[in-house]
């Protein structure tokens, strides 16, 4: 078969320094799906882009030929750029990965929809906005009218990606480029983007470039398969061949990080609930938010009666998408948010004392308890001070609760970073000298300088690559079981608390829908929105598609649920204990 | 609809801080000890004067000023009776300037339409002028273009505005014939408006417009540019590059409607920094405006004339500033939908 585009020893570099890409070699068919996999650095979002000529400024293309069309293939590399712009949007079209910011915040959807039409088709008013109704329909928009007179802040992140995917469609084009478009998304609204673009694919018959990190995400969508390393292609060929039996290392070390929901024989036993370090106790919490000019107050429910106990040395994963009142959970149970009347949380430092309610304390016990509790961020780029050398960093907290002298306090830092895996020698570095993954070893190590018993992980790992995801997750493993800590766990993904977890609480809405040991809830979920969840998780096995009805329907709205977990009237069901150590929000 | 009420609230809130505004400049001007007459009538009799310390008296008691303060406030403002019932600022009567003994309403009156007339103009060419030069600053940004505007800017801030206006006023009448000094012809003094007048006083404004928005071009230029390059990097951009928008049009579609908001929101802060920042100008350029006046007032304690031109700056500026933010609503759907969403 004749390819659709062709992509001959292409180089990229900036400057005078070695090329970022370098030789890189690959070609797309008509109608098909090629995935370009790599972690950051690697070079793909510059190969994909490349494509469209749309690089950095101080980009150049060194070498190469990007030759595109079926019928008289033109060299993309040399086209002038005038007639690069008739391309652009019309014959090659692309979707980013952030829906929220690659969306002018000030225009209608509508009107940045109707753009392209405007400019490669010359339509009316009226001939572009039925055109581009039509194709919010196709991309599954409910209410095609409103979302054409939306802006793009009144959408939700799923449907923000559907109106980038309509404005990448609604021309037709031949290649569609997609730049991670699934990353910042919710695994259940990831799992129904791929199957939209897999259905517009299979109606229009177009060829998609897919780049993303995520192997689960490859062997759903692709026919071909580039994997990327440093600029340099690795590894490339059938996605049934490269997955099944990948040849290269690099290849192989993707696939034994990639985080998976495991195959579980039989259901865990239930924990041993006797020594309680963190205790919840029907905690919930409501917002008022204020509308502002004439109108009424308007209140969120953040969460709604959640009880949660965390056993001393164990870990408690709390689990679920954007809004769902997890990271909320977490604040209150640091005391950084007070619950509602009636809740309280209490907190045990160690197993002779007696529990103290967090909301309740004196000020020598908040401090005390600040000491204990102690907290690792989500963004490593963002939580450490760009200005502060990492021996200020990790010894400040120890300064702020005045422990030892100078000495002391170096010397505890430097300890703190062999525990994590870290050179002492790194002390007199800046942050801006580490990578990712050391930057979080960082910001676990100064949340260990004050020796806690108890860690509120905020989704350590999320703003990881895979391969070091699986290296932190195993360095907080290890820590929590020579120190004896204990954590609370806050992710959105359940692949990656299955491994960490000994207990996982799913949270939809602001309540808990299912609650059990992780073995319990993969060997026999109950609730359709954990079987969602659990049906979203892409995995690296094209035999083994995900299956999109059982994640559209349990991550809709309660209606789609079967009758016996359904919310009636906005309330919920109560928590029901199904079985030692399972409970599941549902009538009975 | 909503704009309508949100305008209505604005208003509201306007007159409110005008209110309060009275009140601080009436207790600031009153802060230095006496006032114009005590002072006048101190100096009077020291050189004997029986027949003027009868006339000061007079005016002390037809003005109130033998009053307690904040009896003479509420009479100025014309929310409480004076000597002549209710006659202050909400009846319309500004008071009276002892330094030029006549009513504050004749000093100002031609000196009000003038300040407004120099600064609108001042304004309009303050962003006339950034507002290209800053887009293109940015978008050719490290090329020689950027670096004229920077260098041309930079020399319009740190040149002191008489200096300029010297400068300008001599080059301008060899080469071109521009006129010096004043906003009109002495001919057209007092008289009423007509074609010709109107002309004069456009070729008068050239000078003056240049002098006072120079320094605010450059200012607003270099704001523009860094709002415009913080705003070109942003994914939004790309993607209308991927849509195949030609580059000027993509321009003014995206990053150019995000890097006017804070453009928009400059205009009241603009409007006094102008006001005060043009006095010594005007002083220097003999131009008939606001700003001598209150020189002259603030030096004699001319309570009555002081009052009213803060006032009327004070009015200036809270006008402005409403302007920017009705535009800003009309402007950023994120504003006007704010407070819907919460």
């Amino acid at each position: 078969m004749k390819p659709l585009l062709d992509v001959q020893g292409l180089s990229i570099g900036f400057g005078n320094a070695p090329p970022v890409v370098q030789d890189a070699n690959f070609s797309v068919n008509p109608g098909e799906t090629l995935a370009l996999v790599g972690e950051s650095g690697s070079g793909k979002t510059l190969t994909c882009r490349s494509v469209l000529r749309i690089l950095p400024d101080a980009a150049q293309l060194r070498s190469g030929k990007i030759s595109f069309g079926l019928n008289k293939p033109v060299d993309l590399l040399s086209l002038p750029e005038r007639s690069m712009r008739d391309i652009r949007g019309d014959r090659i079209s692309m979707v980013f990965q952030e829906p929220m910011r690659s969306l002018s915040p000030l225009h209608r959807i509508g009107d940045q929809v109707t753009e392209v039409l405007h400019l490669h088709r010359g339509m009316s008013k009226s001939e572009s906005k039925k055109a581009v109704i039509k194709t919010f329909e196709k991309v599954g928009f409910n209410d095609p009218e409103r979302a054409f007179r939306a802006y793009p802040f009144e959408l939700s992140g799923g449907m923000q990606q559907r109106a980038m995917i309509a404005m990448a469609m609604v021309a037709k084009p031949d290649l569609l480029i997609a730049d991670e478009p699934t990353t910042a998304l919710d695994v259940t609204t990831q799992a129904q983007v791929l199957g939209l673009i897999k259905d517009l694919q299979k109606e229009t018959g177009m060829a998609v470039i897919l780049v993303t990190h995520d192997l689960g995400v490859v062997a759903n969508m692709a026919e071909h398969v580039v994997v990327m390393r440093k600029g340099r292609i690795m590894e490339s060929g059938p996605a049934p061949v490269v997955l099944g039996a990948p040849a290269h290392g690099y290849t192989q070390k993707l696939f034994a990080a990639a985080p998976m929901i495991p195959d579980v024989a039989e259901p865990a036993a239930p924990l041993d609930y006797s020594d309680l370090i963190l205790d919840l106790k029907s905690v919930s919490k409501t917002y008022t938010v204020r509308a502002g000019g004439w109108k009424a107050a308007k209140k969120v429910h953040a969460c709604i009666d959640v009880n949660l106990a965390l056993p001393r040395g164990k870990t408690l994963a709390v689990v679920g998408e954007s809004g769902s009142g997890k990271t909320t959970c977490a604040r209150i149970a640091l005391g950084a948010e007070t619950p509602d009347e009636g809740g309280q949380v209490n907190f045990r430092p160690d197993a002779s004392a007696e529990p103290m309610p967090v909301h309740a304390m004196s000020r020598a016990q908040r401090i005390a308890f600040q000491r204990k509790a102690q907290m690792v961020f989500q963004d490593p780029y963002s939580s450490l001070s760009p200005r502060m050398r990492v021996q200020e960093a990790l010894t400040e907290p120890m300064e702020i609760h005045g422990i030892g002298n100078r000495t002391d306090r170096r010397d505890k830092a430097a300890e703190m970073l062999r525990w994590v895996g870290l050179n002492p020698d790194m002390l007199k570095r800046y942050p801006h000298a580490f990578s990712g993954g050391q930057r979080q070893r960082l910001s676990i190590a100064r949340a260990l300088t004050l020796d806690p018993s108890l860690l509120v992980c905020d989704e350590p790992t999320s703003a990881l690559d895979v391969s070091v995801q699986e290296q932190i997750l195993s360095l907080l493993e290890e820590i929590r079981d020579q120190m004896g800590l204990s954590y609370l766990f806050i992710s959105h993904d359940l692949a990656v608390v299955a491994r960490i977890a000994d207990e996982v609480a799913v949270m939809r809405q602001g309540v808990v829908v299912e609650q059990a040991p992780p073995d319990t809830l993969f060997y026999n979920p109950q609730h359709p929105y954990t079987q969602a969840l659990i049906a979203a998780q892409p995995e690296p096995d094209v035999n083994r598609p995900i299956d999109l009805n059982l994640v559209s329907q349990g991550a809709g709205s309660s209606e789609s649920w079967a009758e016996m977990y359904r919310f009636d009237q906005g309330s919920a069901p109560s928590l029901i204990e199904i079985e030692p150590g399972h409970k599941v929000r549902c009538h009975v | 609809m909503m704009f309508i009420r949100y305008a209505g609230y604005r208003l509201i809130t306007m007159l409110l801080t005008l209110w309060v505004v009275s009140i601080m400049v009436f207790i600031i001007i009153n802060l230095p000890p006496g006032d114009y007459l005590s002072n006048q009538i101190a100096e009077l009799q020291a050189t004997g004067q029986a027949e003027g310390v009868a006339k000061a008296e007079f005016l002390r008691v037809e003005y109130a000023l033998d009053r307690p303060v904040w009896e003479q406030y509420f009479i100025w403002v014309g929310m409480a009776p004076g000597p002549h019932g209710f006659s202050g600022l909400l009846q319309g009567d500004f008071g009276w300037s002892f330094e030029f003994d006549r009513p504050v309403a004749e000093i100002v009156g031609d000196a009000l339409w003038m300040t407004i007339l120099v600064n609108l103009a001042a304004v309009l060419f303050v962003y006339l002028v950034a507002l290209p030069l800053g887009v293109l600053a940015a978008w050719r940004s490290e090329t020689w273009i950027d670096y004229t505007a920077a260098f041309v800017g930079y020399l319009g801030l740190a040149t002191p505005n008489f200096l300029l206006a010297l400068i300008l006023f001599y080059y301008g009448h060899k080469y071109l014939g521009l006129p010096i000094g004043g906003l009109m012809n002495p001919i057209y003094e007092g008289e009423p408006m007509s074609f010709a007048k109107m002309q004069s006083v456009l070729v008068h404004l050239i000078v003056p417009t240049f002098v006072i928005g120079t320094s605010g071009a450059a200012a607003m230029m270099q704001r523009l540019r860094a709002n415009m390059l913080d705003e070109l990097s942003k994914p939004y951009v790309e993607t209308a590059k991927a849509k195949g928008l030609a580059p000027a049009r993509l321009l003014a579609k995206y990053p150019l409607r995000m890097a006017f908001n804070p453009f928009v929101a400059d205009i009241g802060n603009l409007l006094p920094a102008m006001v005060s920042g043009s006095v010594l100008v005007s002083v220097v350029l003999g131009l008939q405006t606001i700003g001598p006046a209150l020189l002259t007032a603030l030096k004699s304690q001319d309570q009555f004339l002081a009052a009213f031109v803060l006032m009327f700056v004070a009015l200036l500026t809270l006008i402005g500033t409403m302007i920017s933010d009705l535009l800003l609503v009309l402007l950023d759907p994120r504003i006007r939908y704010g407070a819907r969403d919460g």
